[in-house]
């Protein structure tokens, strides 16, 4: 299963990805359309930083997901290909979802009052985060290709170490 | 999307990917997406506090660090563009006032006055007397009081001041938009849009359009002492496309944009010692010439040199493999010419202290001693024919008729055989009668974020089938030209029944045997103040002023921040200006609502963005009919 990996030590902290989560979420999905949306669209990732590192910080998609698990209305549910979506008319806006998400990137459209979260741009063949990272700090992968290039690189320098 | 509707840049395109080098179009996928924040104008670099940026999408922080929100960023980045824009047209104009000088003091003795009568105009208009007096004395007063404009002075810039209407004088003195020097304007922007100047967004677009107005005095010196230099353009027929290199020659490209080096160089490439030594090296058809940009437009008006290209396709040229120079002076000169010529066996020439490229050769130009300059770089050219590799030669064998050269001398020239009396009288009695039913100048360049021409063709089609008249200048005018589009053949297939009727009038009368081309050749981009000058001969005619006329400029595949101080200087003059690419303005709704609506209550014209070309022209022909109803004229 391919899924959104983050290489903090390549993040520039451009928020690009974040421009491109919201005009992907924007109703003509055109950058310049976008930002003449009223109310503007709302991104799903995060770019958080602290001294030493940053990086965004984006909907994991859980196998075990508190979100999925909290979710009372039956808004959240799993879709064929993995991914932790929204029913959105199902949402009741009572934010367990928020309250639960170990990564807090489940926010609250204030217009609609309904939870808002990442859908992986389940139409798109690359998520836009992706795609409008200029120094490839995300990427999407397979799992198991990205522990093997993790071990491979391990090898090769011998300096990266899990902690 | 299609890189081009140009068959033969696509050619190119293709030896190219054959040859494995990249080009402007690879270079923009590999760049792309581009980064959001700067599409929108919502970062800043002015301070080492930064850079700052904020979210177009109204979450993360709403000002930079020293407190700047969106509209001051982006009014400040727009300022700075027009500065830069204003920097290049004025570094022009310097460079050829500075020689006008040199020339009148007999210290650039390659460059005489060919063209008396335009320096006497010029003379009477900014004030310099004439009568009596030795021609070059008054080119030497000419040039200082160009010269002069650059520094601030206490009076507004001649070159502004003396060439629009009243109505334009008392606007921009109203709203405290009147430049008093090119240069300080310049200084002044950049002062003003440091950390911690200026922080009001309206007063800083004020400022900028201060700053175009200078840059629109620049363009003005630039065209009238390449007239003065070099001639008055009156209308030639020559080609346009790849197609113009011919492998038999020794084919040597001018870039860029100043006819102080391409006109000297076309002069020069005449002389049979160098034909015949290009002879001997190989090539039985001598020197070739051919223009590329805008300073391709110069030499194609006053000599008939073909332009091979423009400016954004301005690598296929070498990828024909038949090129064996390309020179260069300045701006839309891009660096990766200098890799590309490495692949194939062509020289890259640069020519200009201030624009220099690393692996390229450098002749640096002198006016003093011109010509001389020009055959060292012509010499290295024949040098370098040898080197082609013939396996590796592909001419597209591509190239279109273009008639060039429609000063606005030669314009009312043509006019004056319908009406010697009076040769404004007929443009205007059919701009009353609506066989005419506006102007559109297109200007600027040409895109990687459009398909090469698609713009100006779907554009011209819909406006020439309407019955507006059109100009053209600058890499606009390339388009045109190469597409087969400054013809009468074009006239006859596309203009509307009334507009057909006066360009055939026209050209018959003028003894063309047929119409007039369907698109008006004006020149470079700083011949933009050619189209200007057209707009203010018709105003004063009409009694009205510049933002009563059915007159509209658009720039539909614009790249340069010289295109922006001129779309700016068009809005300030009053003009209705369509822009086809969007500028990197959105990200704050008061700068934009200032750019295309507020404009209009102040100066009477204002930007019109819309990215498809069908809808672009729709709406400027129902703002052409806006304006004559407002003439009391049909719609």
């Amino acid at each position: 299963m391919k899924q959104i990996f983050v290489k903090p030590e390549k993040c520039m902290g451009c928020r690009s990805c974040e421009i491109g989560c919201a005009v992907q979420h924007s109703k003509d999905k055109n950058l310049f359309s976008a930002v003449m949306q009223s109310p503007p669209p709302m991104k799903r990732l995060f770019l958080e930083a602290t001294e030493e590192i940053m990086m965004p910080v984006l909907c994991r998609h859980c196998e075990d997901a508190p979100c999925l698990n909290a979710c009372i209305s039956g808004c959240l549910y799993r879709d064929e290909n993995g991914l932790v979506r929204r029913r959105k008319e199902r949402c009741i806006g009572c934010w367990t979802c928020v309250m639960v998400c170990p990564f807090g990137v489940i926010t609250r459209d204030g217009e609609k009052h309904i939870a808002v979260k990442c859908d992986g741009c389940h139409k798109l063949d690359m998520p836009a985060c992706v795609s409008s990272c200029p120094t490839g700090a995300l990427v999407l992968v397979d799992i198991d290709e990205f522990q093997q290039e993790k071990r491979h690189r391990l090898v090769l320098t011998g300096t990266e170490r899990e902690e | 999307m299609e890189r081009s509707i140009d068959k033969a840049t696509l050619s190119a395109l293709e030896s190219a990917e054959k040859a494995g080098v990249s080009t402007v179009w690879d270079r923009y996928a590999a760049q792309s997406p581009q980064c959001g924040f700067g599409e929108t104008g919502l970062c800043c670099r002015h301070c080492l506090q930064g850079p700052c940026r904020i979210s177009p999408f109204e979450d993360g922080p709403r000002t930079g660090v020293c407190g700047a929100n969106a509209d001051i960023m982006v009014s400040r980045g727009l300022s700075r563009a027009i500065a830069a824009g204003a920097a290049s047209h004025g570094g022009h104009a310097k460079h050829m006032a500075h020689t006008l000088l040199k020339a009148a003091k007999g210290e650039a003795p390659d460059y005489p006055i060919r063209d008396e009568n335009k320096l006497k105009a010029v003379a009477a208009r900014i004030g310099v007397s004439v009568d009596g007096r030795e021609i070059n004395e008054i080119a030497a007063d000419v040039a200082m009081k160009a010269l002069e404009d650059f520094s601030e002075k206490e009076t507004p810039l001649t070159w502004a001041a003396t060439t629009v209407t009243k109505g334009r004088v008392d606007t921009f003195l109203k709203l405290g938009v009147v430049p008093t020097g090119i240069d300080s304007s310049i200084a002044e922007s950049m002062h003003r849009t440091t950390y911690g100047v200026d922080s009001d967004p309206v007063n800083i677009i004020l400022g900028a359009v201060k700053c175009a107005l200078a840059d629109y005095a620049a363009c003005h010196i630039a065209t009238d002492i390449a007239d003065i230099l070099f001639g008055t353009p009156s209308p030639v027929a020559t080609r346009a496309n790849l197609g113009v290199l011919n492998k038999n020659a020794v084919n040597i490209a001018l870039h860029g944009h100043n006819p102080l080096l391409s006109d000297i160089l076309v002069q020069v490439a005449g002389e049979k010692a160098l034909n015949d030594s290009a002879k001997a090296a190989g090539a039985s058809d001598g020197i070739n010439v051919v223009g590329v940009c805008c300073t391709g437009n110069e030499i194609m008006m006053r000599h008939k040199i073909p332009l091979a290209t423009s400016s954004v396709s301005q690598e296929a040229v070498i990828l024909t493999g038949a090129l064996d120079a390309m020179v260069v002076d300045y701006q839309c000169i891009m660096p990766s010419l200098a890799g590309i010529a490495e692949c194939f066996h062509t020289k890259l020439i640069t020519t200009m202290p201030i624009a220099k490229i690393p692996k390229a050769e450098h002749i640096e130009f002198h006016e003093p001693e011109a010509k001389e300059c020009a055959r060292k770089i012509i010499e290295a050219a024949i040098g370098a024919f040898g080197k082609r590799d013939p396996g590796r030669i592909n001419i597209p064998d591509i190239s279109s008729t273009a008639f060039a050269g429609f000063s606005v001398e030669a314009i009312l020239s043509a006019l004056s055989l319908l009406d010697s009396e009076d040769p404004l009288k007929p443009l205007i009695d059919n701009i009353v009668s609506g066989n005419i039913y506006g102007v559109c100048l297109f200007a600027g360049c040409n895109t990687v974020k459009v398909t090469q021409d698609a713009n100006y063709l779907a554009m011209i089609r819909e406006l020439a089938r309407n019955n507006v008249l059109i100009l053209a200048t600058g890499c606009a005018s390339g388009a045109f030209a190469r597409h087969g589009f400054m013809t009468p053949e074009a006239t006859e297939k596309y203009a509307g029944p009334g507009l057909k009727a006066v360009l055939t009038a026209i050209g018959q009368a003028a003894g063309l045997g047929g119409s007039l081309p369907l698109v008006l050749h004006m020149g470079s981009c700083v011949d933009n103040s050619r189209a200007a000058d057209l707009a203010v001969a018709i105003a004063d005619k009409l009694g009205v002023d510049l933002d009563k006329l059915p007159v509209v400029a658009s720039a539909p595949e614009a790249v340069t921040e010289k295109a922006v101080a001129i779309g700016t200087w068009a809005v300030a003059a009053g003009l209705p200006t369509h822009l086809g690419v969007v500028p990197p303005v959105l990200g704050s709704k008061l700068v934009t609502e200032v750019l295309t609506s507020t404009a209009k209550d102040l100066f009477g014209g204002y930007f019109i963005v819309e990215t498809d070309p069908l809808k672009a022209a729709e709406t400027l022909i129902s703002v052409i009919g806006e304006r004559r109803k407002g003439l009391g004229l049909s719609v």
